[in-house]
C-alpha cells in the first residue's frame, strides 16, 4: 500500500502565496515583499532560440472560464535540454529554468512568454516532437491534471510517440495554434477541462 | 539516482470527481485519462537554489512591522520519497488563513478581520536531510458555502516540488483532533483512513519552545522509489 501524502485542492486563495507577481487580480496590501521565484516569463537574458508567447483560457464543463486556476509548465530549452539535475554539466544558458507558473485572470486567461523548446528523446530512443508538459491546479480539482502542449507548425507531431497513443480525433486538443501575423510568434492553447472537445489529460 | 514512479501509489489520491465537494462536478475530466509512458519530460523537474528565497520567507510572523495575532506555532517536518529517503533542497511553499480564518485574498469576504501584520504565505527549501521549518500562527476555521453551515477544518496549504514533474504535490496540512473532520468533503475525498491520517500533523511537545510557541510535525511523502529496493525499512 502506498504511503504517499494524498493530494488536496489548491483552493481559491493560492494566488497571494504562489503567484503574487503574476497576472492574478489580487493585489497584495499590505503585502509581503516577495522575490519572484516562479513566474510566467521564462525568458532569461542567456536564453537562445525563438521567443514565443503562449496564451489560452481554461474552461469548465459549462464552457465558463475558470478564473482561479494555476497552470504550471515544464519544458526543454531550444536545444532540447532540460535544466534538471544539480551538478550536471553547466549549460551555456544556465539561467533558463524551463519552468513557469501562471494564475488565470478574471477571464480564465493564462499567458507565458518563453522559448520554443527543441526535440527531446522519447521512449526507445525515438525523438519526441517539441512540446511542453502542463499541470493544472484549481479549486474544484482535488488533484492536478496533466496535459501536453504541442505546436501547430511542427511536422514532427506526426511521428510523436506520445501523440500516437492519443485517439486521432482528440489529438487536436493538444495542439497550440500559431496565430497569423509577422511579429513575435503567438500560440493559442485553450484547455477544456470537461465536456465537448475536452482536452486530453494523461494518466501518469 | 533515478527513481521510478509506480502509478499504484496514486491510489490513495482523491478521485477527480467527488460530488460531495460541489466544485468538482464541472471541473473534473469526464473522458478517460490517456495512459502514457514516463519520458524524459516527466522524469525531470525544476530545481530551485537558495537564491530563490529570502530570509523571512519561512517566518510568517516577521513579514510585517508588528507581530500577527493568534497562537504562534512552529510547523516542521521532512520531505521524503517512498523509500523514506530525504528529498533535499526542494522548494516548499505554504499559504493559509489568519488566526480568525480570513485569507488576505480579495475573494475571501467572510466577516472576520484581516490582520495588517499577517499575509499568510511562506516558502523555504528543505536541507540535505529533507527538513523544513516554518514559524506562523495557527489558522482559523472558516465558512465556505459548499453545503449548509460548511466550515473548513483548520489547515495550512502546502505546495512541494520534489525531484521531477511527477512528484509535484499540492496538499493541505490539518491539525490533530479537529471536530470538523467528519463534515469536510475535501478532507474526506481521501477515502482511505490511513491516508487521511497522513494529512494530519502531530502535536510535537518536544519541539515546542517554552513560553513562546507550540509545535506541529508534518512529514510529507512524495512519489518515487528505487526500481529495486536496496534496503528494508526497520519497523
Amino acid at each position: 500500500m502506498s504511503e504517499i501524502t494524498p493530494s488536496q485542492t489548491v483552493g481559491p486563495f493560492f494566488a497571494y502565496g504562489l503567484a503574487p507577481h503574476n497576472r492574478c487580480d489580487w493585489k497584495p496590501s499590505p503585502g509581503y515583499d516577495w522575490k519572484e521565484t516562479i513566474g510566467a516569463n521564462l525568458i532569461t537574458p542567456d536564453a537562445t532560440g525563438t521567443k514565443i508567447h503562449i496564451e489560452g483560457r481554461i474552461l469548465d464543463g459549462d464552457g465558463k472560464p475558470i478564473n482561479d486556476a494555476m497552470i504550471e509548465i515544464w519544458q526543454a530549452d531550444s536545444q532540447g535540454r532540460y535544466a534538471h539535475a544539480r551538478g550536471e554539466k553547466p549549460r551555456p544558458n544556465a539561467k533558463f529554468t524551463g519552468f513557469g507558473r501562471s494564475a488565470t485572470d478574471k477571464a480564465g486567461l493564462f499567458v507565458f512568454d518563453t522559448i520554443k523548446p527543441g526535440s527531446v528523446p522519447g521512449p526507445e530512443g525515438k525523438p519526441q516532437a517539441p512540446h511542453i508538459v502542463v499541470c493544472i491546479f484549481s479549486r474544484g480539482m482535488l488533484r492536478q491534471i496533466y496535459t501536453r502542449l504541442y505546436f501547430s507548425d511542427e511536422a514532427a507531431n506526426g511521428a510523436d510517440p506520445i501523440l500516437a497513443l492519443v485517439p486521432a480525433d482528440r489529438r487536436g486538443t493538444l495542439i497550440a495554434h500559431k496565430q497569423p501575423g509577422t511579429g513575435q510568434a503567438i500560440y493559442r492553447f485553450d484547455i477544456r477541462v470537461q465536456g465537448e472537445n475536452e482536452t486530453v489529460f494523461f494518466d501518469i | 539516482m533515478s527513481l521510478i514512479y509506480p502509478k499504484e501509489s496514486l491510489s490513495v489520491y482523491p478521485k477527480h470527481l467527488s460530488p460531495e465537494y460541489k466544485s468538482t462536478v464541472k471541473r473534473s475530466p469526464s473522458k478517460p485519462l490517456i495512459i502514457v509512458p514516463h519520458t524524459l519530460s516527466e522524469l525531470t523537474g525544476p530545481a530551485f537554489g537558495h537564491d530563490a528565497i529570502q530570509e523571512n520567507d519561512n517566518d510568517l510572523t516577521k513579514q510585517h512591522k508588528g507581530e500577527p495575532l493568534g497562537e504562534r506555532i512552529i510547523v516542521h517536518g521532512r520531505v521524503l520519497d517512498e523509500d523514506k529517503r530525504p528529498v533535499a533542497e526542494t522548494l516548499v511553499e505554504i499559504w493559509q488563513a489568519n488566526a480568525c480564518g480570513r485569507y488576505v485574498h480579495n475573494v475571501d469576504q467572510h466577516p472576520a478581520p484581516l490582520d495588517p501584520n499577517f499575509t499568510g504565505a511562506g516558502r523555504t527549501l528543505t536541507d540535505k536531510d529533507g527538513y523544513y521549518k516554518f514559524i506562523t500562527v495557527k489558522p482559523g476555521a472558516y465558512p465556505w458555502g459548499n453545503h449548509r453551515n460548511a466550515w473548513r477544518p483548520n489547515h495550512i496549504h502546502f505546495s512541494v516540488f520534489g525531484q521531477s514533474f511527477l512528484t509535484r504535490l499540492v496538499t493541505q496540512m490539518y491539525f490533530p483532533g479537529d471536530p470538523l473532520f467528519p463534515f469536510d468533503p475535501i478532507f474526506n475525498s481521501v477515502t482511505d483512513e490511513k491516508a487521511r491520517a497522513r494529512m494530519i500533523s502531530s502535536f510535537d511537545l518536544e519541539n515546542t519552545i517554552p513560553d513562546w510557541a507550540l509545535c506541529f510535525r508534518f512529514d510529507i511523502v512524495l512519489r518515487g522509489r528505487e526500481q529495486t529496493p536496496t534496503h528494508t525499512e526497520k519497523h
